[in-house]
């Protein structure tokens, strides 16, 4: 241990390197409920120092896993086995950005909302925005694939994200993708972009940046029943309309929402929906007019326009607030993250209530409807004796129902440690083997982040040697 | 749908290759000729508005999708090409010139059920319009030309048929257009001529062709098909010859072929381990490369 440590300090600066209790312990975890221990942790500040983290850890045997702000909800960049972990967040400038070509290259450890702003100026912004935008680094981001909820009409990270440079588990340096649109070789751009930090560590990252739409609408509309609701949502895409946002807060979450914010939510809904149109003038116009008849086909008590930006704003910080706002029912949560076919969100729903009061938990529902991303916050205090096994085991039985509809394990926040184990429930073994291929091929020896994403037992070698048949 | 008799058409051993509707197949080199012909099994097997999704057979032809597409008031981002396939368009990774607007063919893949080199049916993504459940091999598989495994039948992202579709020309800086129109679907330029494709709400396309200051005309200019270069898109203004640029994107149709592309070790060495490991006797397509001549 002294060795590796005295390496790193050499390498990088004795200040930036740190095994003090209390440092190990805080970048020990994530924003989930994992815990994990950090074995060294560094803090490098370019791609030099992080490729002599790689060569430094390897050299030792020692895996190495990556973290940005630590805003991750599933584990991802929770340590296992004491790596040494390579924090990016002090690599966090916007190195050029390219305003007529709208592309930017930044470090990993920029602030995703910070790269908005610093490209307001040039009338562009940066597209993904995940609710925890204000902290999430764009490094995590591509980590995890992150969405938002603009994804809706934007696209995930993935469609952002043109080039990366990564220092390799080998630890050589080189840039997958390209600024150019078809780039020679197989896409490996496309499958770093969500691999958690398992095939190498992102350094810089090539993002696309959108021109801030000409004019904006949201409206809010409130319902009686969450089915209305439900039925709104897929009406609106049935009819041919994409919003750049749909988000769809349950009874419990508007109001504990409202009364943090004063939004101007009615506290009496049974689910309110925020959608969003953007564009030019004559279809936000006209898509405004199309959820207004969609919402009143549909049982929409009202229909509301944000009267200016104030408003607008206001409505939004509510729907970002509502993590904040559910601490005033209780001090804890755990917030799932399934995807299921928009047509069968009221379904899932009710037996996301069914599971929740039958494991004696409040649970909330605050998530992007226009996709089918359902984010069920369980609701709970810590201090209660048993209650977390029951908040896991209502979680499983969550993942479970979305997974019969026809849906799929995450569609933001990744699988990390909390979701490795349900894999098998989505993935047969020939689908896993190919998965375990394609890690083989970046990180033979498995330094990098192991232990996440795919569960034990996942190996390549396993696809020519499965039994014909047994899974077609 | 099921794909068995396709796996067994792979079978686990000997050269094989898959063939579509064998539009681009010069793309990635010479298929060596002793590979046993194999073709995906072709049919639409749902197409669901509400979910803006759709799932088929890969050698389904990409008109008759559009075309089915279009009854229901949806599209898809692949090129309408003549006697393509969807498998055939998603293995080579091209898309048409309408990407500036549209998106790349790449994203459009949501899953895949492919036959691997060992001749077992496998699954990449998942059937949700958002899904980051493990890795992402969808784009792996996009532009792999067959290499990796074979595609049998794909579930795609689709989008609402746009209200208006409209094509203009006339001789105007195509940079200064871009930038001063709010997101045209598509801006080509010949080095003389510039021509744009507007879509959406009809009041915004009557409005932004008037801005545009361009006349009506059919459809985009004929596309010279000797080469097609990959350049970043700021580096378009210095193009010469005669050639038709995709502004915004960097895609450039010319009768010229392109500059040697320089590719890093380490991504030739990354190409390779993922082929060893996808296909470790080789069998997919031989002689194929998705690095082409770039090896």
């Amino acid at each position: 241990m002294t060795t590796l440590v005295e390496e790193l300090r050499e390498a990088l600066a004795p200040g930036r390197v740190r095994t003090g209790a209390t440092e190990l312990a805080l970048y020990g975890r994530d924003a989930s409920t994992i815990e994990g221990e950090a074995g060294v942790v560094c803090l490098p500040l370019s791609t030099a120092e992080v490729q002599a983290c790689v060569r430094i850890a390897r050299r030792h045997g020692r895996p190495f896993v990556a973290r940005g702000a630590g805003t991750g909800l599933a584990g991802g960049a929770v340590p296992v086995g004491h790596p040494v972990v390579i924090v990016l967040t002090k690599m966090d400038r916007v190195i050029e950005v390219d305003a007529e070509s709208r592309v930017a290259w930044v470090e990993p450890g920029v602030v995703n909302l910070d790269l908005t702003r610093q490209v307001a100026r040039h009338g562009l912004h940066f597209a993904p925005d995940p609710s925890s935008q204000q902290s999430c680094s764009v490094g995590g981001n591509v980590a995890n694939n992150s969405g938002g909820p603009h994804c809706l009409a934007y696209g995930v990270t993935s469609t952002h994200v043109l080039a990366l440079e990564v220092v390799l588990p080998d630890g050589e340096v080189t840039v997958v993708g390209g600024l150019d649109p078809e780039p020679p070789g197989l896409d490996l751009r496309g499958v770093v972009v969500g691999s958690e930090g398992t095939l190498g560590i992102v350094t810089r990252v090539a993002v696309r940046l959108t021109p801030l739409p000409p004019m904006v609408a949201t409206l809010l509309l409130d319902f009686t029943t969450m089915d209305d609701a439900a039925a709104t949502v897929s009406a609106i895409i049935a009819g041919g309309l994409v919003p750049a946002a749909i988000e769809m807060m349950d009874a419990r979450c508007t109001r504990a929402v409202e009364e943090f914010v004063h939004a101007g939510f009615p506290l009496d809904a049974a689910a309110v929906l925020l959608v969003e149109i953007d564009g030019l003038a004559g279809g936000v116009a006209a898509g405004v007019e199309r959820v207004r008849a969609v919402g009143a086909a549909n049982g929409a008590r009202s229909v509301r326009v944000a009267a200016d930006e104030a408003q607008r704003a206001l409505w939004w910080k509510g729907r970002k607030s509502a993590f904040g706002a559910i601490a005033r029912i209780k001090p804890d949560y755990y917030l799932h993250d399934t995807v299921v076919p928009r047509t069968r969100l009221v379904e899932v729903l009710r037996q996301v209530e069914e599971i929740a009061a039958r494991h004696e938990l409040i649970v909330l529902n605050v998530f992007h409807a226009g996709d089918g991303n359902l984010h069920p916050l369980l609701v709970y205090d810590a201090r209660e004796p048993g209650v977390l096994e029951r908040v896991h085991a209502a979680g499983e039985e969550i993942i479970r129902a979305s997974i019969a509809a026809g849906g799929v394990l995450s569609g933001e926040h990744g699988i990390g440690l909390e979701k490795r184990d349900y894999m098998p429930l989505l993935f047969a073994p020939a689908d896993l083997a190919l998965q375990a291929c394609l890690r083989d091929a970046f990180d033979p020896d498995g330094l990098a982040n192991p232990d996440k994403v795919l569960p034990s037992g996942s190996r390549c070698a396993d696809v020519s040697r499965l039994g014909e048949g047994a899974w077609i | 749908m099921d794909l068995t008799a396709f796996a067994d058409d792979v079978g686990p051993d000997g050269p094989v290759t898959c063939v579509g509707g064998s539009t681009q197949w010069a793309v990635g080199g010479e298929v060596d000729p002793s590979a046993r012909v194999v073709r995906a099994p072709e049919g639409i097997e749902w197409i669901v508005p509400e979910e803006m999704t759709l799932c088929c057979g890969a050698g389904t032809p990409v008109t008759v999708l559009l075309d089915a597409l279009a009854e229901r008031g949806q599209t898809v981002a692949l090129p309408r090409w003549e006697g393509a396939t969807v498998g055939g368009i998603l293995a080579v990774g091209r898309s048409g010139v309408d990407r500036l607007g549209r998106g790349p063919v790449r994203d459009t893949l949501l899953q895949a059920r492919v036959v691997t080199a060992g001749g077992l049916v496998a699954k990449a993504g998942g059937p949700t319009v958002k899904n980051v459940s493990g890795y992402d091999l969808c784009r792996l598989l996009v532009g792999s030309l067959g290499t990796l495994a074979f595609l049998g039948e794909v579930i795609l992202r689709t989008r609402p048929l746009p209200e208006a579709i409209r094509w203009l020309a006339g001789p105007a800086d195509p940079f200064e257009l871009r930038r001063r129109l709010h997101a045209p679907t598509s801006v080509l330029w010949d080095g003389t001529t510039t021509w744009i494709l507007l879509e959406g709400d009809h009041a915004d396309v009557d409005a932004e062709a008037a801005r545009s200051g361009l006349a009506e005309v059919a459809g985009p200019p004929e596309l010279p098909t000797v080469a097609r270069w990959s350049v970043r898109p700021g580096g378009l203004r210095e193009l010469s010859g005669r050639f038709v640029a995709e502004v915004g994107v960097g895609i450039v149709h010319h009768t010229q072929p392109p500059a040697q592309q320089e590719v890093d070790v380490e991504v030739v060495r990354l190409n390779r381990a993922v082929k060893e490991r996808f296909d470790p006797s080789g069998r997919l397509n031989p002689g194929r490369c998705p690095l082409g001549g770039a090896t």
